[in-house]
């Protein structure tokens, strides 16, 4: 309604002769002005936290060690030739396609469980279950890593009641690496949960009830009826998602710094250790850069997909 | 409303007369007449040392006239390390700012040379050791003034009963509290056997095989006590000689009597090893001893600090000191060089040394038998043999004498320790000798 009264102004002051003020006017009692105006400060506030660092980093990668001269793409030709980097490409790919896939799972069967629990019992279930996305990730991975410490380690004092253990839960590849996917996962879950107990809500219930007097049994009911209504919203929180723990600095940093031997470093963690702590700042811009690509072709392939299903809708 | 309006004539000559008024006025010195002066220092783990720090720069401030600000930065998650990052960058930010060791050289194009206090210090605190040299100096410019507040040694603190107990060792009377050390049987073989017999009794050395700075530190006076250089003083890379395999045959002997999560510890985790009375020694400044102290007392009254054992290239000993930088940018350097100097005297130096329980060090060789490390204990004269007073090692960083900025890369991605501990897994010497020398290869870059 209000685009028509819109559109009908400018059509009555477009009879009259034109006035440079009541151009003006007009275009500053545009919807589309107004929208503008009331964004710009979201839109400055990013140009100035996102934009200016992406392209300044873009800079940085093509300077020398020194910071002194350009050297266009030849430090992205040199991290091509070095072992270590393409150790962290494998690991930061198998640390979010692992880490997503469990946080998916278990947001999905914890939510159908949290779905079913009826009324105010819900709301005190989804408060508790929300609690470790709402703890900075800084601070509980600290409790984390008291909890695998080598020498007061809870888990171990608890598994030699079983006769089992020590287990070296930070000393050892394995284990090091299924101790950071075990904390992003007992983090990021939660939102998963959250987002995917909404997308339950809105299925509506007689699709539920046709397919019950049709005979579909639960596991039918799930497949071609609940998986196909929250497909955009399993996909564009599994993006963000991959988005998010590619990007993860915190909980490796805190639980191993990358170790034993480089072997749970991320693109993040090792572009810290290599731009700051070895004071090669456009090399560690060119680590971090990486990360681009990469969740650009995800991006691609998970957002086309969600344009699909919604041009079929 | 009546409007007066100003001649030309009439503004020169206002203008002329106040000039002349202010440069003939008497020069009246305010409460801050010489400026202000920002710094960023160190924010110390001992409780209270900061006001040490705070307490020299207040005096200091009073006498000389000038507004200080302090800002007290934690090294926690290399919090220093990115305000310095950011401020070379921005041009902009404190005066002074505590830089750690390797930071003088990586940001030497920003830094004020400071031949002008350096010069005068020497010659009343006495010289410096090479380790000093080595960071703070470049091409004969001191690039930044030794602090005492945060350097210190990583010598070993054993625990004396354990010691005399499992391995046969009095470390009292190899390291008489007030006297010379009687350590010439401490060597890296006795230490081996040591580490053998403790891990055999169930109380294991506790030395890290991580990426962080305690267990690279070891490493590096490990390999230099058996001359192993990665990249020798020239920028050569020398992997694959004989020093090294012997230094990595060696390390492989010693993992195998070391906790099987060191390659996971940080450096909090020795210092929780020792505490929990789960191993005979760390090698560590006295801060796990101060723990100690307060939260188990019978384990303190059992630690002594001394040496490090003798490898067959000589007796060296890790050593990290912090350093305080003037950037080229700042605007008061003058006030900020009498500053430093005033840090670095005699009586500031021994205050610093007194406020932190004896963990400070100064660089300078007459400032090694301070009465702190004397009287502190239980036991009294646990710290005597710490600032290494009769200087019987080379106080050494690991990774050098590589030229620094190849060094700080050796040293920031713990190439010693994870070429020690691929060795020591399993991979064949001359597989992680060449994967050890690609790395060098790669801190090749300028």
């Amino acid at each position: 309604m209000a685009d028509v009264v819109v559109e009908q102004g400018r059509l009555a002051r477009a009879a009259r002769p034109r006035k440079k003020s009541a151009s003006l006017r007009h275009v500053m009692g545009r919807k589309s002005t107004v929208a503008f105006f009331l964004t710009l400060p979201l839109i400055l506030l990013i140009a100035l936290l996102v934009l200016y660092p992406a392209f300044y980093s873009l800079y940085l990668a093509t300077l020398n060690k020194a910071m002194t001269k350009f050297v266009g793409l030849s430090n992205f030709t040199f991290l091509f030739k070095r072992e270590t980097f393409w150790m962290v490409v494998k690991q930061s790919c198998i640390f979010a396609v692992t880490a997503v896939i469990f946080k998916a799972l278990i947001g999905f069967i914890v939510a159908h469980f949290v779905h079913n629990i009826p009324g105010k019992k819900q709301r005190k279930w989804r408060g508790m279950l929300l609690v470790p996305w709402v703890i900075p990730p800084a601070m509980s991975t600290l409790a984390w890593l008291w909890l695998f410490d080598p020498s007061y380690s809870a888990f171990n004092y608890t598994l030699s009641f079983f006769g089992v253990g020590p287990i070296p839960w930070l000393g050892d590849a394995f284990w090091a690496r299924f101790s950071v996917i075990l904390v992003n996962v007992w983090y990021g879950a939660p939102f998963f949960l959250i987002m995917y107990l909404a997308a339950l809500k809105s299925v509506p219930d007689q699709l539920y009830e046709a397919a019950s007097i049709d005979g579909a049994n639960w596991w039918q009911k799930i497949w071609h009826i609940t998986l196909p209504m929250m497909r955009n919203i399993i996909a564009i929180t599994t993006l963000f998602s991959l988005i998010v723990t590619f990007a993860n600095f915190d909980i490796v940093r805190i639980l191993t710094s990358g170790g034993p031997l480089d072997q749970t470093h991320l693109f993040a963690t090792w572009a810290f250790q290599v731009g700051i702590q070895s004071s090669d700042i456009p090399l560690g811009a060119c680590v971090s850069l990486f990360m681009v690509p990469i969740l650009a072709v995800a991006a691609v392939f998970i957002l086309r997909d969600v344009n699909k299903r919604g041009n079929e809708a | 409303m009546s409007r007066k309006t100003l001649t030309r004539r009439q503004f020169v000559a206002a203008t002329a007369m106040s000039s002349a008024a202010l440069i003939s006025a008497p020069y009246v010195r305010g409460a801050y007449a010489a400026g202000k002066l920002s710094i960023g220092f160190w924010d110390h783990w001992v409780p209270g040392a900061n006001d040490a720090s705070t307490a020299l720069v207040k005096e200091w401030g009073e006498r000389e006239k000038v507004e200080v600000s302090v800002d007290y930065i934690t090294s926690n998650n290399k919090k220093i390390e990115l305000t310095a990052a950011a401020e070379a960058q921005a041009k902009s930010g404190h005066d002074i700012l505590q830089m750690p060791s390797w930071w003088p050289h990586a940001y030497s194009e920003n830094l004020e040379p400071l031949n002008d206090v350096m010069e005068p210090l020497i010659k009343q605190n006495g010289e410096v050791n090479g380790t000093v040299k080595y960071l703070g100096q470049s091409g004969g410019k001191w690039l930044a003034v030794p602090a005492t507040p945060g350097s210190q040694i990583k010598g070993p603190c054993s625990r004396i009963d354990l010691m005399k107990k499992h391995a046969g060792i009095d470390v009292q009377e190899m390291y008489p509290a007030g006297g010379p050390p009687k350590a010439d049987n401490w060597t890296m073989e006795t230490f081996l056997k040591a580490a053998e017999a403790c891990q055999k009794a169930g109380f294991p050395f506790g030395i890290g095989l991580g990426e962080t700075t305690d267990s690279v530190d070891t490493a590096g006076a490990i390999f230099q006590s058996f001359g192993a250089e990665l990249v020798n003083v020239k920028g050569d890379i020398t992997v694959k000689t004989d020093a090294v395999r012997q230094a990595l045959e060696f390390y492989k002997k010693l993992i195998a009597v070391l906790p099987p999560d060191a390659p996971s510890w940080d450096d909090a985790s020795n210092n929780k090893w020792l505490i929990s009375g789960r191993g005979a020694m760390i090698l560590n400044p006295p801060s796990a001893w101060a723990v100690a102290k307060r939260d188990a007392p019978q384990v303190a009254e059992q630690c002594w600090t001394h040496g490090f054992p003798a490898g067959p290239k000589g007796r060296f000993a890790p050593f990290l000191p912090y350093f305080w930088g003037v950037w080229a940018f700042g605007k008061n350097k003058e006030a900020a060089k009498s500053l430093l100097a005033h840090l670095s005297s005699p009586a500031a130096i021994e205050k610093f040394v007194a406020a932190s329980g004896g963990y400070d060090l100064p660089a300078y060789a007459n400032m090694t038998k301070l009465k702190t490390w004397a009287e502190e204990g239980p036991p009294k004269g646990t710290l005597f043999h710490y600032p290494d007073p009769y200087q019987q090692q080379t106080l050494s960083i690991a990774a050098s004498p590589a030229p620094p900025k190849i060094a700080q890369q050796i040293y920031f991605q713990a190439t010693l320790t994870k070429l020690a501990l691929r060795f020591a897994q399993g991979e064949k010497l001359e597989t992680a000798l060449a994967w050890a020398e690609g790395e060098c290869e790669g801190f090749m870059r300028t």
